[in-house]
């Protein structure tokens, strides 16, 4: 379970989380979304601890991990898988090898006992026989599903995924989506899904939050969120450029208001 | 005059809080350097990478450098008949001062501005994040390695660099100068003490880390994207360069001064 209270984080001058507040239960998948630029990867980072928050609290199963020292919070991140936007794959290393990489890095494993774990990892997110291929030599949503089978050799209870569909086709995105409810039903994973796919969202979470000016502004079912009459949420899912979203803003599409 | 006066503290401030950074890294890199679990390995890796490709170019520089003294040193030497004295101020020269400053500059064009671009593609496109994420700290697994394997290479070039270089001055001394075979080996090994080869050599310890730490810092605060990468690969061979002779200066004072070396 996922806690989060009164989060403020400030970069410079701008207020990215402002007061917020999210629950994430145990075995849940809450989908968070919202602009670009509104602080739904931030709050990924600030879960994982590449971020520390100016104020507020984060417990992940009952830990407080705002206090913890970087020695402490690498064990709580051992629990935490995140996938990240690019995949983030080591261009160093081939697929097997990033795959390995924490069984490598952690597990005092033999060398045929990480090559079956990152098979079935592999085998997991639907690849076969690429253990040997380099990063570069991937599409984005090979890149996607690598990044994921890394994650899922740390048998992790909690599995952030920061924009899982965005930059590959409809086709690709959809077993994505499909991966993503698979590894929910068989592992039993919490997860949080930043996303602006409305798509996605609807596919594949139990839950939607919106974030808005640092804060969430709507938080229930699939459905709900579909039939909120909150004026932004509205504008946001339907995807609508004028509205109070972008009042603010002088330029929109070329037109200037 | 303010606006100089102010921009100049304005540098100065800056140089200051750069060294600190600088300063906490290699504090940072050093305990994890002595804290297990240790990846030899990987330092082993970083030496091959940096070793090979660097001898060609330092070994060349040094041959040359080696004939150039020889040159300079005819020309006022052969006025007071004093040609025979050319091997020893080569041997002395070079062991102590050109070659280990010359590869490190070498070094540090080559090896610091590629760690600097590796680390910042790696920043910029989230892998030291995924780092951070695993619980795999980016000091240990990315600068120690290349700090150790600095810290080996710098001084074997250096040496494999004072060897050639002497024999750069050997051919100018011998086929131009024409002071026989035996006549310059002598006079070499009679100038060279073992203290002249490992000043050399300390120096280049210290270079070494100049060039890791500053590399690895530049790539580790890259911002932005390709651009902030190109930033950090130039700002780290710049800023190398002027560590090195400021180091240079500060080893050789402390050992004139105050070790009498």
């Amino acid at each position: 379970m996922i806690e989060i209270c009164n989060l403020y984080k400030v970069f410079g001058a701008q207020m990215v989380l402002n007061n917020m507040n999210l629950t994430v239960r145990r075995g849940e998948t809450k989908a968070v979304i919202g602009r670009s630029g509104v602080g739904k990867s931030v709050l990924l980072k600030n879960i994982v601890g590449l971020v520390r928050p100016d104020s507020g609290s984060i417990k992940i199963n009952g830990v407080e991990v705002t206090t913890l020292n970087d020695k402490e919070y690498d064990r709580v991140r051992m629990e935490i898988g995140m996938v990240f936007q690019g995949g983030a794959l080591f261009d160093s290393m081939n697929v097997g090898e990033n795959v390995g990489f924490v069984l490598n890095e952690f597990m005092n494993l033999g060398s045929k006992t990480v090559k079956d774990k990152v098979a079935d990892a592999l085998g997991l997110v639907g690849l076969k026989d690429v253990e040997d291929l380099m990063p570069s030599q991937l599409s984005g949503g090979m890149k996607k599903r690598v990044s994921l089978a890394r994650v899922l050799c740390m048998e992790p209870h909690i599995i952030l995924y920061d924009e899982p569909t965005s930059e590959v086709d409809p086709i690709t995105a959809a077993a994505i989506n499909h991966l993503i409810i698979e590894l929910r039903d068989k592992l039993k994973v919490t997860s949080i899904m930043v996303t602006h796919d409305m798509n996605c969202a609807y596919q594949v979470a139990d839950s939607i939050a919106m974030l808005y000016k640092g804060q969430v502004i709507a938080d229930g079912r699939p459905e709900e969120i579909k039939n909120s009459q909150h004026p932004v949420v509205q504008q946001f899912i339907h995807g609508e450029a004028h509205g109070p979203i972008t009042e603010d803003e002088s330029l929109i599409f070329g037109h200037v208001k | 005059m303010n606006t100089l006066a102010s921009s100049i503290a304005a540098s100065a401030k800056e140089w200051i809080r750069y060294v600190g950074q600088l300063s906490l890294l290699w504090s940072q890199t050093v305990v994890c350097a002595v804290t297990p679990p240790f990846k030899g390995f990987r330092s082993l890796t970083q030496a091959q990478r940096i070793g090979p490709g660097s001898f060609v170019i330092s070994a060349l520089v040094a041959f040359f450098i080696g004939m150039i003294i020889a040159l300079q040193m005819a020309y006022q030497m052969v006025q007071l008949s004093a040609e025979l004295y050319i091997p020893n101020v080569i041997a002395v020269a070079l062991t102590r001062e050109l070659t280990p400053v010359l590869t490190a500059l070498i070094v540090a064009g080559r090896i610091g501005a590629g760690i600097a671009a590796e680390i910042g593609s790696m920043v910029v496109t989230e892998q030291v994040d995924a780092l951070k994420a695993f619980g795999v700290n980016p000091v240990k697994y990315l600068v120690v390695p290349r700090f150790v394997g600095l810290i080996i290479m710098l001084p074997v070039l250096t040496m494999l660099s004072d060897v050639i270089g002497i024999w750069g001055g050997y051919v100018i001394c011998v086929f131009k100068l024409h002071i026989s075979h035996e006549m310059f080996w002598k006079m070499t090994f009679r100038a060279l003490t073992m203290r002249d080869i490992t000043t050399g050599l300390i120096k280049t310890i210290f270079f070494g880390m100049i060039i890791a730490i500053v590399g690895c810092h530049q790539g580790l605060t890259v911002k932005g994207g390709a651009d902030g990468v190109g930033k950090a690969t130039t700002t780290a061979v710049v800023r190398s360069f002027i560590l090195i002779i400021a180091m240079d200066c500060f080893i050789t004072f402390v050992f004139y001064f105050l070790l009498h070396f």
